[in-house]
């Protein structure tokens, strides 16, 4: 894949604002050098790209959007996404959140915080949902909760298996009450889907908290993660002020949940398709399929 | 009312607690402990009692009613084992087919260290996704304050009640102002946005009816919950357990469906 920013002049204000921002040494363009917030070297963006987006040299994984995601995951052209115009309303007229939604319309190129749809990962057909970081933080509201609704409910009717990725700070609260309802609607698409003998696989990404850990991201019969995810219910800064005291080092990241047992397994970017290849494999996912699911 | 004011009489320290409720609605009550893995959460008082003639089981949020209890309670605000502890009961009530009462109050699950070792996000997600299917009635109500995901942990019922001057909120007002507009002294503001008012609730159908309360006098309460839960659950009694839960899922699955946030 072409770096994609490369050539590409910002489309507004916003957008060049964010970028001046993003710079981290003013000798170097942004686009053409990223540091490792980890080890604080510097790569090549091609580099990275060409390596799924981690760093060559201490393995740090960048944060990546949704559609990179999919392009990781998916053999090329067979997603097919579902619903993707479904934007946000402001019932509560919650002060500032117009203005919000739209300047994370602008930001992410996405009209809401999660794609949904269908692909093919070795020929094997899956539901699927990725959360977008880039859009108010992969929050929960009343679309993003109907989505992941949706596209269990699809994939129940459809008997296919459900793979998700999550990144999100929580339910969002400029939807008050109707954002934390969505908990509860989600997990109970998940229980339908589950209750059918229908697999769910999670793979949860840095940060995944709040709403969205206390429901569907922990509900997945396998649960992954990718190395050094934040994966909590309350993040480390709530419990520092909480508890008035540091934290220790490594808390709540992927690796501290294996030792205590709440996920599966860690799978970096570069063998996840491998694995996920591999997991549909153990549970008979078929190759093949047509477009309506059947076989 | 203003927002903020319900707010304040709903953490009010004089108010009832969860254990008062029992005390006024149940007889022959019988406490009930443990998870069965790790250890009892005082923060969740959970057992049997007799709602008229029907036993039912009993979930309970307890903020503790003086300071020695309060910190004893951990000020109602549950570890994972609580909330396991809860689902534990309610496995049993379906075993034995009796209705399930909770009664919410509590500032939100318990944000520490042993808190997130034990798997707080897990223990909610799986009581969210369990209670949706549970195949005997669940009747939920709010009687002080409904702190997010872990109020919504006891939340996944056929119906949900607040009292009148109960709040639920998807974060505290507090947390709200200090994160949106890093300003604290924008509690009251945050308050009146959240919509966490037992009428704003109504009004978004978060919540099916409101008890009144009367000059700090709870014995009217008592009566209409009494009457009101043991009338829910003949009425749902009466349905087989694939309608029950079919229904439950309808009542949570309305909120935000495709039809009402439009904006296509």
């Amino acid at each position: 894949m072409l770096s994609k920013g490369l050539f590409k002049k910002p489309k507004n204000e916003l957008e060049a604002q964010h970028r001046n921002k993003r710079k981290t040494d003013p000798a170097i363009p942004s686009e053409l050098c990223r540091s490792c917030p980890s080890c604080k070297q510097l790569s090549f963006t091609s580099d990275l790209e060409n390596n799924f987006h981690v760093c060559p040299k201490c393995g740090h994984h960048f944060r990546i959007n949704a559609r990179q995601r999919l392009n990781m995951i998916i053999d090329q052209d067979t997603f097919v996404e579902q619903y993707h115009d479904l934007s946000s309303n402001n019932r509560l007229e919650f002060p500032g959140y117009d203005e919000k939604l739209e300047q994370a319309t602008l930001f992410s190129h996405e009209s809401e915080g999660v794609i949904i749809g269908t692909g093919k990962i070795d020929n094997r057909k899956v539901a699927l949902f990725v959360m977008e970081a880039t859009f108010m933080m992969g929050s929960m509201g009343q679309v993003v909760g109907e989505k992941i609704t949706l596209i269990f409910e699809y994939a129940l009717k459809h008997q296919l298996p459900v793979i998700g990725y999550t990144v999100s700070g929580g339910a969002r609260m400029q939807e008050g009450m109707l954002a934390l309802m969505q908990m509860a609607k989600t997990s109970g698409a998940v229980k339908r889907h589950s209750d059918a003998g229908l697999l769910y696989l999670t793979v949860l990404t840095d940060p995944t908290t709040g709403g969205v850990t206390a429901s569907f991201a922990m509900e997945g019969d396998i649960i992954l993660a990718e190395p050094e995810a934040l994966i909590a219910f309350a993040g480390p800064r709530v419990i520092e002020q909480t508890i008035r005291q540091r934290l220790p080092k490594g808390f709540q990241r992927a690796e501290f949940l294996l030792e205590k047992g709440f996920v599966d397994a860690i799978v970096p970017r570069s063998t996840q398709k491998e694995t996920l290849t591999q997991l549909l494999t153990l549970h008979g996912i078929p190759k093949g399929g047509d477009q309506n699911g059947s076989i | 009312m203003e927002a903020y004011k319900r707010v304040a009489l709903a953490r009010k320290k004089t108010r009832p607690t969860g254990q008062d409720f029992i005390d006024n609605l149940f007889t022959d009550f019988i406490e009930l402990h443990g998870d069965r893995c790790f250890g009892d959460d005082p923060a969740v008082i959970t057992g049997l009692g007799q709602l008229m003639d029907m036993p039912v089981t009993v979930i309970a949020q307890e903020r503790g009613q003086n300071t020695k209890s309060r910190v004893k309670r951990n000020f109602g605000s549950a570890h994972p084992e609580g909330y396991r502890k809860a689902l534990r009961q309610m496995k049993l009530a379906e075993k034995f087919n009796r209705p399930i009462v909770c009664l919410i109050d509590t500032s939100g699950a318990f944000c520490g260290i042993g808190a997130e070792e034990r798997g707080q996000g897990l223990a909610i997600a799986t009581n969210l996704m369990e209670m949706m299917s549970l195949t005997v009635p669940i009747l939920s109500v709010v009687i002080g304050e409904g702190g997010s995901g872990g109020a919504l942990a006891l939340g996944v019922a056929d119906e949900v009640w607040m009292l009148e001057n109960a709040i639920y909120s998807v974060i505290s007002p507090e947390g709200c102002a200090s994160i949106l507009w890093k300003d604290a002294s924008k509690t009251k503001d945050a308050a009146n946005c959240l919509k966490l008012t037992a009428h704003d609730l109504l009004e978004l159908q978060v919540i099916d009816k409101i008890i009144s309360e009367n000059h700090r006098d709870f014995k009217n309460v008592y009566r209409e919950l009494k009457i009101g839960l043991y009338k829910s659950f003949k009425k749902n009694q009466t349905l087989d357990s694939d309608q029950l839960t079919i229904n439950r899922y309808q009542r949570f699955r309305k909120y935000g469906a495709i039809e009402s946030i439009a904006k296509l």
